[in-house]
């Protein structure tokens, strides 16, 4: 064997070696990072797992306030989808350049229903109910970074309930908060989704449900980060829009997604 | 008004009250501690001191249990202090409690036990001498007590948010700031900060011109 043959050999090694650490970091499982709006909290755990399963990819859950979380991305947080309960937060995003617009889709919608501790012996009929003097405080999430609260203000508005019910308001932090404050009778009454209310159907009770006239249309846009792992974030996208996954959030008191509005077309405001 | 600048007067009148309850109880408190041993002293000594390193949301939690919605105290007398301004006020009063008390503790112990002799001797009764003689040279010392108990109560955060929430009614200046900090767009973030770094350092100096802060 001449030196040719040899240096020949040593750079197919090479070359061998390089190509199978490509292949092992490519065939290595990707952990996503999802910041989801906190009331996806139980669906998104059942979806995540027979995706887990199915696909050997991990997800790890970021949940709160859609308002807090986009906030946090604004910040530096290495996420890699967010998953907001309303546009406007998605809509922040794609404006600062941090999330790429083309991949927003809307994956579920809901309803917002008022709700009174299970032990309400008398519960209103309504709304307008509210303004009984006998409902000290009334609680929403925060319309700062709570969606759930933008659409409860946007409800109060349109009823005209506003103004009375302005300084008996709570503010939730996220919409779990707001229930929590009701599931402990601490709160005479709340605003939340109907699938908070049925995550805690032994302590809340539901009242009344929104006129859908009276908000805007209740989407959870997901937007893919633009400095995150984009096709691992793409993935769990494309199995959040399957037919299984829209299954488990049917399950779950999810509405279907109807078209989500390409920007923030919302009543009067936040 | 915005909300900073009613945050500002939310922190200034709470600061306030509480500042104005602990030396009411705290004075008398730590006069008795100074000049008095009773059965069971030491537990009472424990228990009025323990705020000082309790985390202050451990302390939010129990004003909750006691004086909260369902309280064991405020329940059966129906109030109730979650979410209302003068909750935070007791918050902030809890904390801010033994600030006050362990100085003008001390400040009293120091004081001349001779000198109030002399003044009972001379006919004074026990109410008298401490308005006439303990008070007035124990005063450097609660003076300075009473500043950090000031200061602690502004600045309070942890018992307060458990205690008011998070709302522009019943926003502090610290709870203002922590709201920012969530928001994308913190306009009042910045102004808020260096408006509570101004008040305190302020105190500070204050505190550090006194008498007794110089030790």
């Amino acid at each position: 064997m001449g030196g040719a043959d040899i240096l020949a050999v040593r750079l197919l090694k090479t070359v061998a070696f390089a190509a199978v650490l490509v292949l092992a970091a490519w065939a290595r499982a990707e952990t996503i990072t999802v910041s989801a709006a906190i009331s996806l909290k139980e669906v998104l755990a059942d979806i995540a797992q027979p995706y887990q399963a199915e696909t050997g990819e991990m997800v790890e859950f970021n949940l709160g306030a859609s308002g807090t979380l986009a906030a946090q991305i604004y910040q530096g947080a290495p996420v890699d989808l967010f998953i907001s309960a309303g546009p406007s937060q998605v809509d922040e995003l794609v404006g600062a350049g941090l999330a790429d617009g083309g991949t927003r889709t809307a994956i579920a919608g809901n309803r917002l229903v008022l709700i009174v501790p299970k032990s309400d012996a008398n519960p209103p009929k309504s709304f307008q109910d509210l303004t009984d003097s006998r409902f000290v405080h009334v609680a929403i999430g925060d319309p700062k970074i709570v969606p759930a609260g933008q659409y409860a203000m946007q409800t109060l508005r349109s009823l005209r309930l506003d103004q009375v019910l302005a300084s008996r308001l709570v503010m939730g932090q996220n919409v779990r908060q707001v229930l929590l404050y009701v599931s402990r009778a601490e709160a005479e009454a709340g605003v939340v989704y109907a699938t908070d209310a049925a995550a805690a159907a032994d302590a809340v009770k539901i009242a009344a449900v929104a006129d859908e006239a009276t908000h805007d249309p209740i989407l959870y846009p997901a937007v893919i980060i633009k400095s995150g792992k984009t096709a691992a974030a793409a993935k769990f996208l494309q199995y959040l829009k399957s037919e299984k996954a829209q299954a488990i959030f049917a399950a779950h008191g999810f509405t279907a997604p109807a078209a989500a509005p390409a920007a923030a077309t919302q009543k009067s405001g936040g | 008004m915005s909300p900073l600048p009613h945050a500002l007067l939310q922190s200034l009148r709470i600061a306030l009250v509480a500042t104005a309850g602990v030396v009411l109880i705290g004075i008398p408190i730590a006069y008795l501690l100074a000049r008095r041993q009773f059965t069971g002293k030491a537990v009472v000594e424990t228990l009025l001191t323990l705020p000082l390193v309790l985390p202050p949301t451990v302390v939010g939690y129990f004003l909750l249990i006691l004086l909260g919605h369902h309280g064991l105290l405020s329940r059966p007398l129906q109030f109730s202090i979650l979410w209302r301004w003068y909750g935070g006020a007791v918050a902030a009063a809890v904390v801010a409690f033994p600030l006050l008390l362990l100085p003008a503790r001390a400040a009293f112990a120091s004081v001349d036990r001779d000198l109030e002799e002399v003044s009972r001797l001379m006919g004074a009764n026990r109410l008298q001498v401490f308005w006439h003689i303990s008070l007035p040279l124990a005063f450097p010392g609660i003076a300075s007590g009473i500043l950090l108990a000031f200061a602690r109560a502004l600045g309070e955060f942890g018992a307060t948010v458990m205690v008011l929430g998070i709302q522009d009614r019943t926003n502090t200046l610290p709870i203002f700031v922590y709201e920012q900090f969530e928001q994308i767009s913190p306009v009042g973030l910045v102004p808020a900060v260096l408006l509570l770094f101004a008040v305190t350092l302020g105190i500070i100096i204050l505190y550090n011109r006194l008498p007794a802060g110089r030790n």
